[in-house]
């Protein structure tokens, strides 16, 4: 594998001055002024990976859900600026104290594609459908981890109940996952909807077709007219169809677009962003809420389970340089172990800026001397931890290795082991690490319960009772931010504090677009929502 | 004849089920399973206790012993039943089948490219009484064999693509988008095809036979492209029946770099993800092409030399 990456930087590098003619040329063809909106054409949308499934409800990867988002309405939407939850299939919506049971309202008129209503006996099929489907559904199984069961209130409203608090449920019924399928969809198996087949949403776009790594395509729904509140136009969505191209390689991605055989790609790669700045395209960028790229500690390892340790590591991460060196402007250094783009976000930039010296102070005050190597000891046991990662994001390793060579300066030794997806939850699982290195993508705080609390994920391996497992708690009891914000805020300053996860910087969609396409929007989740995309 | 035959097939019989247990043994020596790999959903943000990965392994029937796994698998897929991917849901033959028609169109064409290329340099390198033309042409095999095919598919997308627009960078669709793709694929392999074939012609150029031929009157031309050729080409068959089955894995390569689908494509995403129905499915048929292509070659040899069919006879009684 390394070789071929080698093999693949070898020849962007020399293929490097070919694209940038080819850019040139496209470039000459300036962009006339877009003007309004307008309907018709087939958009061309490169993306890296081929979805594993189709079905909404059991899709995982971004490469999945950026498809599957087009095919199905959710019951809320939410404001990708604010956060606030906003109205779709349904208009209004309750909940009660404790958020065990909310009550929405739905729209009337709403129809799937195989002519069925989106009504309150619909919306309790799909949602008993997903708790059925069980770790089938991913994600949509975290969501409704307490779901009870749903009852039909009249035929435009539906309960759902459940058995704790479940405050983040709010935010989730927002989200593709928990998208609603008509009940004609349940007739068919859920690998039978993973490949296309009985995929029956109410969305604004129907699958047409699908071909295993190579493409799917989606075509516009007709008469659709209960789009998101939150959409910049109502109606039929604009263009007939979208054409997604499964395009692996990065640089065929990119050169594609150039040379026009794409209107638009999605992870654009740091080294190929500068082709798209001006010259008639354009880019669109978003970076994704959650929990950001992370060194997480399991604090009863090592020299991890030393806080003053941990400390010293958050102090002596240079985040700016990992940013200026291995990924481009358009990437953040992490401000909170949330990224920006999430609600209830706090702002520790303070806490986080690089403090070499002070990294330095606090090893030198916990009794770790540096050695002939450069490397502190103290007792005989060196400073030193391995974190384990694999290769999601392309940058990873030249991250991890530059993240190395900074820790070197305060005497710290990082080792870095690279896994496979598998190998990695594997470990994850097993609780044998020092660091894990990945992101998460939620637009909602909740997210940080299911790592860190020692009811649910608990990567720092945490004993239970900790103050952090209280602020948790708290923050997933109520539906009410002004109640909600304190104990999210509580939440993000204990873990800088402690030092239980060393944040770096957050994870950003990057779409390049020609001067052709427009609109190619990201939804709260930061994935693609082109309901308002259109070609010129 | 049929001693022959009943031999060549209990052999192939051998090498598919040696396959079969060698792939489900790596896959399962390998940490983590095709369940782990499709709960790492860590961008997508789903996090599983360790409770429901069990649940879930338990689904897809990873939760048994080895041998009763090992026992499960090999006896669906004596009925062609690989079973279902872990990571898509669909069936594992259905995958691979549907996979094989883009895949055998590269790797043909690739194939017919490769002997052109491959017979080409040699016999005119072998043939030419320039010497400086026949260090060009015998020099060109290393040339192409030292060239990662991942930089030259890039560099012939780069020019011909994207610079004169001319081929398409993506997809199966129609011929044009295979020659790319071919081209990338038979450099290597005829190259490997030349080099046999060139060392070969100049073996036999010194045997006695050839200077016979030419002493009776035979044109350089008929001593080189008759005599020669067919005893040459007895090697080279060898080699080609080899090198015709790493098309397959090189496929890996040309399927990703041209955005194809393709039992490269399905073998690398299935590996990635310890796919076991999947790689299985994949392995058991590449051996199946393996085993036919060398029968084939194998009988294409007493056609060649009638010796080469009848010495094993006889030796046999």
């Amino acid at each position: 594998m390394s070789l071929l990456l080698r093999a693949r930087n070898a020849a962007a590098l020399l293929t490097l001055p070919v694209l940038l003619t080819a850019c040139a040329a496209a470039g000459t063809e300036q962009a006339a002024d877009a003007g309004p909106p307008k309907a018709g054409g087939v958009l061309r949308l490169g993306i890296s990976s081929a979805p594993d499934c189709l079905d909404p409800q059991q899709v995982a990867t971004n490469a999945s859900i950026n498809v599957a988002r087009q095919l199905v309405d959710s019951l809320t939407d939410q404001d990708p600026k604010t956060g606030e939850i906003k109205p779709w299939l349904a208009e209004k919506w309750e909940s009660n104290a404790d958020s065990t049971a909310f009550t929405f309202h739905l729209r009337s008129g709403a129809t799937f594609s195989d002519g069925s209503p989106v009504d309150a006996a619909a919306v309790k099929t799909s949602f008993d459908g997903i708790k059925a489907l069980s770790t089938k559904a991913q994600l949509g199984y975290g969501y409704l981890a307490a779901y009870k069961g749903s009852s039909v209130v009249d035929p435009q409203t539906v309960r759902l109940d459940f058995s704790a608090p479940s405050a983040q449920f709010l935010q989730a019924s927002s989200t593709v996952s928990l998208g609603v399928l008509a009940p004609a969809a349940f007739k068919k198996t859920p690998e039978q909807r993973c490949q296309g087949n009985g995929l029956i949403g109410s969305g604004p776009f129907v699958f047409e077709s699908l071909k295993q790594n190579q493409e799917i395509v989606l075509a516009k729904r007709k008469g659709y007219g209960w789009g998101s509140s939150l959409f910049k136009h109502q109606g039929e969505a604009y263009l007939d169809k979208i054409d997604y191209k499964i395009v692996p390689e990065p640089g065929v991605r990119t050169g594609s677009l150039a040379s026009g055989q794409l209107d638009a790609a999605t992870d654009i790669q740091p080294v190929d962003e500068p082709q798209f700045k001006g010259n008639g395209f354009s880019e669109n960028i978003r970076p994704n809420p959650g929990v950001v790229f992370n060194l997480h500690a399991n604090t009863t390892r090592g020299v991890l389970a030393d806080e003053k340790v941990r400390q010293a590591v958050l102090k002596g991460v240079d985040r700016t340089e990992v940013v200026n060196t291995v990924l481009t402007p358009n990437y953040k250094a992490a401000t909170s172990i949330l990224g920006s783009a999430t609600p209830l976000v706090s702002d520790l930039s303070q806490q986080l800026a690089y403090d070499q010296k002070g990294a330095a102070a606090l090893l030198d005050g916990d009794g770790w001397v540096p050695g002939a190597d450069g490397i502190r000891t103290k007792n005989g046991q060196r400073l030193s931890a391995a974190v384990v990662f694999s290769p999601v994001f392309n940058q990873n390793r030249s991250a991890l290795e530059l993240i190395q060579q900074q820790l070197r300066k305060i005497g710290f030794d990082l080792k870095i082991e690279q896994h496979t997806t598998a190998e990695t939850t594997q470990i994850q699982l097993s609780g044998n690490y020092d660091f894990l290195w990945y992101n998460v993508t939620r637009a909602d705080p909740d997210i940080l319960r299911s790592q860190f609390s020692t009811k649910a994920g608990n990567r720092s391996k945490l004993t239970p009772g900790n103050p952090l497992d209280a602020a948790l708690d708290a923050q997933s009891s109520t539906v009410d931010t002004a109640k909600r914000k304190p104990s999210a805020d509580e939440a993000q300053k204990l873990i800088i504090e402690h030092a239980y996860a060393v944040p770096v910087f957050e994870l950003t969609q990057v779409v390049a677009l020609s001067s052709k396409a427009h609109a190619v929007d990201f939804e709260a989740s930061s994935r693609l929502q082109l309901f308002d995309a259109w070609l010129s | 004849m049929r001693r022959y035959l009943l031999r060549r097939v209990g052999q192939a019989v051998f090498v598919l089920w040696a396959a079969f247990t060698l792939s489900f043994l790596i896959l399962y020596l390998l940490p983590g399973d095709a369940v782990s790999a499709k709960l790492a959903g860590g961008e997508a943000g789903a996090s599983m206790t360790p409770e429901q990965v069990a649940a879930a392994r338990a689904e897809y029937g990873l939760d048994s012993s080895l041998p009763v796994q090992y026992l499960n698998r090999l006896v669906a897929a004596l009925h062609g039943d690989f079973g279902r991917s872990v990571a898509t849901g669909d069936d594992a033959t259905h995958m691979v089948v549907t996979a094989l028609p883009p895949t055998l169109a590269v790797t043909g064409l690739a194939l017919v490219f490769a002997v052109l290329f491959g017979g080409g340099t040699a016999l005119l390198g072998t043939f030419t009484r320039f010497r400086w033309l026949r260090q060009a042409l015998l020099s060109l095999p290393s040339l192409a064999i030292s060239l990662p095919p991942f930089w030259v598919g890039l560099l012939l997308i780069q020019f011909f693509s994207f610079r004169l627009r001319l081929l398409p960078a993506l997809g199966t669709q129609g011929f044009a988008a295979l020659l790319l793709p071919a081209i990338t694929l038979a450099l290597p392999t005829g190259a490997i095809i030349g080099q046999v074939l060139a060392k070969s012609l100049a073996t036999q150029q010194e045997e006695p036979y050839a200077e016979i031929a030419a002493a009776k009157g035979a044109s350089r031309w008929r001593v080189h492209f008759g005599h020669l050729l067919r005893n040459a080409a007895v090697p080279t068959l060898t080699v080609a029946g080899v090198v015709a089955g790493n098309l397959v894995a090189g496929s890996v390569i040309t399927e990703t770099v041209f955005s194809r689908d393709g039992v490269g494509r399905i073998t690398a995403s299935a590996v990635t993800a310890q796919d076991v129905p999947v790689v299985q499915a994949v392995i058991v048929l590449a051996a199946l092409v393996f085993v036919v292509l060398n029968l084939v070659v194998d009988l294409l040899y007493p056609l060649l030399d009638p010796r080469i069919a009848r010495t094993p006879e006889v030796a046999r009684g």
